[in-house]
């Protein structure tokens, strides 16, 4: 498998971070000037499952970059609806293209096509697996807000199934961060993120309750309970709404608290956070497009 | 003579494993994909006082060698087992298991959302923990129960 690939948060060191952050931080100042830095590139859009942020942010990144796209659609309108397999579909996508992004809802999808195809792949969601490039994005927005070290963060929500919490959480033991997790029982971190994090020196800090933790936060990450990602409807609707946030629930929060989100929400944060200087998420969303552009960079610069 | 040597005869030519975790057994047939319909003589003894282990089980399988697949697995559910390969009545080969680092395409993953378990061509790779197995793909942890995930033909 190429070194290039970006499978799982856990591949990334500090060095790597600091390194897509910094390039991500120029890219931002003007994003517009860098319209003829990969003329002719082209990235393999492969998504299995919806999206639309990552999708699209990964669609104007490389646009942003002077390339372009070839899309595979949707999976009821590709040969995979007439039951070609997902390695073969890689492989023959990665003859048009420089780079492929995967989104698939099997976790390991991306390794596994990772070992099939020798453009670089980048892993933009496995099922309830990892999501790297939305990790890069949120340590970028928690850089820009925060800060990387003296942090402390609480995640919450959907730890079971939240692909991004598994990513983050991997990403976060290279940074001096103080990691609380707070969900219900039955959503709790899985047995393998746990077991990372420990071999890793990282705490692992679960609670059931976000009060009990609030106070000393600078940062709080809320995940969407994935209805559907539950293989049991009343295992959903046991926990659904109650992890939900709103200027009452913050009371207790430091001022300069900064609520995060990938996005796309449901009822987890009350529409009145939105105009509050708490609100990260929308400014989140849209740090996909530098962060990508850098990671997009970072790739095809390796390719010349 | 021992008395698990006369509960269990000698066999011509085979595989003996010997010192198997009192209990264990079964699974080491289903390992070895035995179930009684391929025809291959077996000898099972199950609870046999041991020295070493208080008490064991054995199996003896004739005119058969065992895999290095089957062997790496077998080291997972019976680290303690050892393994004779016997020609001519006698011990020709003695073998201690070693806990390899990962097993490829012997165990099934438990996680039915797991790539491997799709209509892939992937075979399954666990790296091999101290107190488990962990499935290279989706990354879920196994420690209980490794016997009943074996994918052995």
């Amino acid at each position: 498998m190429r070194d290039d690939h970006l499978i799982t948060a856990k591949q990334l060191s500090r060095e790597d971070v600091e390194s897509v952050l910094d390039r991500a931080a120029e890219f931002d100042a003007d994003p517009a000037a860098f319209g003829d830095r990969h003329e002719d590139a082209i990235l393999g859009l492969c998504f299995f499952e919806p999206s639309t942020r990552t999708k699209m942010s990964f669609e104007t990144a490389i646009k942003r970059l002077g390339g372009d796209t070839v899309d595979m659609g949707t999976v009821e309108s590709s040969s995979v609806k007439k039951g070609e397999s997902l390695a073969d579909t890689a492989r023959v996508i990665e003859g048009y293209a420089d780079a492929l992004v995967l989104r698939h809802p099997s976790q390991g999808a991306a390794k596994m096509v990772g070992e099939f195809v020798d453009v670089p792949l980048l892993n933009a969601g496995d099922g309830a697996g990892h999501h790297p490039t939305q990790t890069l994005l949120d340590l970028y927005t928690i850089r820009e807000n925060a800060g990387l070290d003296d942090l402390t963060i609480g995640i919450m929500g959907d730890l079971k199934y939240g692909r991004t919490v598994h990513s983050l959480a991997h990403a976060l033991t290279n940074f001096d961060a103080d990691q609380h997790f707070v969900s219900p029982e039955s959503l709790k971190l899985p047995r393998s993120v746990r077991y990372d994090l420990h071999e890793e020196g990282a705490m692992v800090r679960e609670h059931t309750e976000l009060e009990e933790i609030l106070p000393s936060l600078d940062v709080l990450y809320v995940t969407r309970i994935q209805r559907e990602r539950f293989p049991d409807e009343n295992e959903y609707q046991e926990v659904a709404g109650e992890y939900g946030i709103d200027l009452e629930t913050l009371g207790p929060a430091k001022d300069d608290l900064t609520v995060m989100h990938p996005l796309p929400r449901v009822d987890e944060i009350a529409p009145e956070v939105d105009d509050t200087d708490y609100a990260t998420y929308f400014e989140q969303a849209h740090n996909g497009v530098p962060v990508r552009m850098a990671l997009l960079d970072q790739l095809l610069e390796g390719d010349r | 003579m021992s008395d698990h040597q006369l509960r269990v005869s000698k066999i011509p030519r085979g595989t003996v494993i010997d010192h198997i975790r009192a209990g264990q057994a079964l699974n080491v047939l289903a390992i070895l994909g035995i179930d009684g319909e391929s025809g291959e003589t077996v000898s099972v003894g199950m609870n046999i006082p041991s020295d070493r282990m208080g008490h064991k089980d054995i199996v003896k399988v004739e005119d058969r060698e065992l895999s290095q697949d089957e062997v790496d697995v077998l080291s997972l559910i019976a680290p303690e087992a050892t393994i004779n390969i016997i020609r001519e009545y006698e011990v020709a080969e003695k073998q201690y298991l070693e806990r390899p680092e990962r097993v490829v395409g012997v165990l099934s993953c438990p996680n039915h959302n797991c790539i491997t378990n799709a209509d892939e061509p992937v075979e399954t790779k666990f790296d091999v923990l101290d107190d488990g197995v962990r499935c290279e793909y989706c990354d879920t942890i196994v420690r209980e129960d490794l016997a009943a995930h074996i994918a052995v033909e």
